[in-house]
């Protein structure tokens, strides 16, 4: 697996509380589920993804867990344009 | 060294002391019983008057927001109504604080009192705006600032809306702690507090609450002097009830003790908050019932021991809007009005026609607040986000909205309608819940009278509705 370079911005994963950990009083559905966080950072040693590593966040806090992502990124968008919202507004019958 | 019991248990049994050290206040110093404390001298003992604040916020880009009169909007609404009808719906563009919410209101004093107290930093547990709130105003007073939000679902899927917000808290620099569902965000905060040593600038403080009062002072002045009389009602977004809370006593403080304090709520009834699965089966990430409801009905589950916010305090209606008729309004607002805002203001803004409607024209009905929109947070990324995961949106009669199954968009304006909530019986839910903390035979007279003007009533409407478990 291809080396990603200490100074990365990278994502990381750790699951903070395993399901026999949680709170009580959650829904089934939740209670199944491990309790995950994420977190993006500077790398601060070269590693690969999958390992364990550390990362510098943007204040400057160090945290650990496991990297997932190189270059994590924003790509959310307006979506797929909905034809419904089209006519609100512009049909006489829908002012 | 010994280590510090990090565990889920060790740290939430610690609660009390990470709270008493991070936000600089004992309430201890207010408590009167498990239910009752002194909710003014709290209010009072943030030492900030009304003129200090209103500084303290125009030195952050906060406030004095420009108040809009909606013409076009108005005229829609007179033309569906009864002769006579259709009150003038006027607008405050909260966007245009910065980071684009009234949450930067609450933010800045938050923030300058923990500058102020020489803290490094802030942490904010938030779904969001506030957190961008909290970033912004930490960055003009040089301070760090770390964001706790709820994001994912198990799957890792965060809807668009969540996920701009999140974008925008590390866009100003924050670290953003990015969550699966569940309350446990409760116990990553007080591990953060502990660890940091930083502020906790929570939504529910004095500080937060008291910054949102220049909101409903800005209101009321603003329209004294344009149409030479007070609001006849205000419009308020509910979900913690902080903005209901520091709106009314603004209003209050500036003396317009007539004008009718309304919620407005999206209708979320039957999607579990807690729930991994329903997460994102819903359109709305506030302003919705999931907050609103358990808030109104008991404010002291908040991330402080006692809530700043108190909605029903001052509360004289609650509305309800379904998803499809807030996007229906939220398309009209840009088309007939020409300007693009977010959700939590177009909640207010659906809630606002139907009150116009039923209003005289001379009357002056005020949705107080707008938000910022742009990808992800925008009507057509969370509608379309919603048909991605399987819910149903059409065009037709918004009766047939099911939170987390249908979405139905009003074919016509006369079709938005909301519904009013019974206040009554949320003021008998809020009892219930005061009877599970404190056991109705131990309320003392104090405790009565706490818990009545805590709710809008008296003694004696407590007395006779005192719950039977
Ligand atoms: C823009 C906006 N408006 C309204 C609300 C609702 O405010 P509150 O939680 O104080 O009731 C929120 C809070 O989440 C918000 O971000």
């Amino acid at each position: 697996m291809a080396k990603i370079e200490k100074g990365s911005w990278v994502e990381i994963k750790q699951v903070v509380l395993q399901p026999e950990e949680r709170a009580q009083n959650l829904p089934e559905d939740t209670k199944q589920t491990p309790y995950v966080m994420r977190m993006s950072g500077f790398l601060t040693a070269d590693a690969e993804l999958g390992d364990t590593v550390t990362i510098r966040s943007l204040i400057g806090r160090e945290h650990e867990g496991t990297l997932v992502t190189l270059n994590p990124s924003y790509s959310h968008s307006f979506g797929p344009t909905m034809a419904e919202l089209l006519h609100i507004g512009i049909d006489e019958e829908a002012k | 060294m010994s280590q510090r019991d990090n565990s889920y248990a060790a740290v939430m049994a610690r609660s009390n002391e990470i709270m008493k050290a991070s936000v600089g206040m004992d309430y201890d110093d207010y408590v009167i019983s498990p239910i009752a404390f002194d909710y003014e001298r709290m209010m009072h003992d943030t030492g900030y008057t009304h003129a200090e604040i209103v500084k303290i916020q125009s030195e952050t880009k906060v406030g004095n927001t420009p108040l809009f009169e909606l013409k076009r909007l108005t005229e829609a609404v007179r033309k569906i109504s009864e002769p006579g009808k259709g009150a003038r719906i006027l607008l405050k563009d909260e966007a245009a604080n910065a980071s684009g919410s009234f949450k930067a209101r609450r933010a800045a004093l938050s923030v300058f009192e923990a500058a102020r107290k020489g803290f490094k930093g802030v942490v904010a547990a938030t779904s969001g705006n506030y957190g961008a709130a909290v970033a912004s105003q930490a960055n003009q007073r040089d301070l760090k600032c770390i964001v706790i939000q709820e994001v994912f679902d198990s799957r890792g899927v965060g809807q668009p809306e969540i996920i701009e917000k999140g974008r925008k808290c590390e866009a100003y620099g924050a670290e953003v702690i990015k969550l699966t569902v569940g309350p446990e965000l409760f116990y990553i905060h007080l591990l953060t507090l502990e660890q940091t040593g930083f502020f906790n600038a929570s939504l529910y403080t004095p500080f937060g609450i008291r910054g949102v009062e220049t909101l409903g002072t800005e209101i009321a002045e603003e329209v004294r002097i344009r149409y030479g009389k007070d609001p006849d009602a205000v419009i308020i977004t509910h979900a913690g009830g902080g903005n209901l809370t520091g709106t009314a006593r603004g209003l209050l403080a500036a003396g317009a003790d007539k004008t009718r304090i309304v919620a407005c709520s999206v209708d979320l009834s039957g999607l579990h908050m807690a729930s991994d699965t329903d997460f994102n089966k819903k359109s709305f990430t506030t302003g919705h019932t999931g907050f609103g409801v358990p808030f109104a009905t008991w404010p002291d589950r908040a991330d402080v021991p006692r809530n700043a916010a108190r909605s029903m305090r001052y509360m004289d209606e609650y509305q309800l809007v379904t998803q499809g008729e807030v996007f229906f309004v939220t398309e009209l607002l840009t088309k007939l009005e020409g300007i693009e805002r977010g959700p939590a203001g177009n909640t207010s803004l659906t809630a606002a026609i139907t009150m116009a409607r039923q209003m005289d024209r001379d009357q002056i009905v005020v949705v107080q607040e707008t938000e910022y929109t742009g990808a992800g947070k925008h009507h057509n990324s969370q509608l379309s986000f919603a048909r991605e995961n399987g819910i149903k949106v059409y065009v037709g009669d918004p009766a047939e909205n099911v939170p987390g199954k249908t979405i139905v968009l009003p074919e016509r304006l006369d079709q938005v309608r909301g519904k009013a909530q019974d206040l009554e019986s949320l003021k008998l839910s809020y009892l219930r819940n005061a009877a599970r903390r404190h056991p109705v035979q131990a309320w003392t007279d104090e405790d009565i009278s706490f818990l009545a003007q805590d709710i809008k009533s008296t003694p004696e409407w407590v007395r006779a509705n005192l719950p039977t478990d």
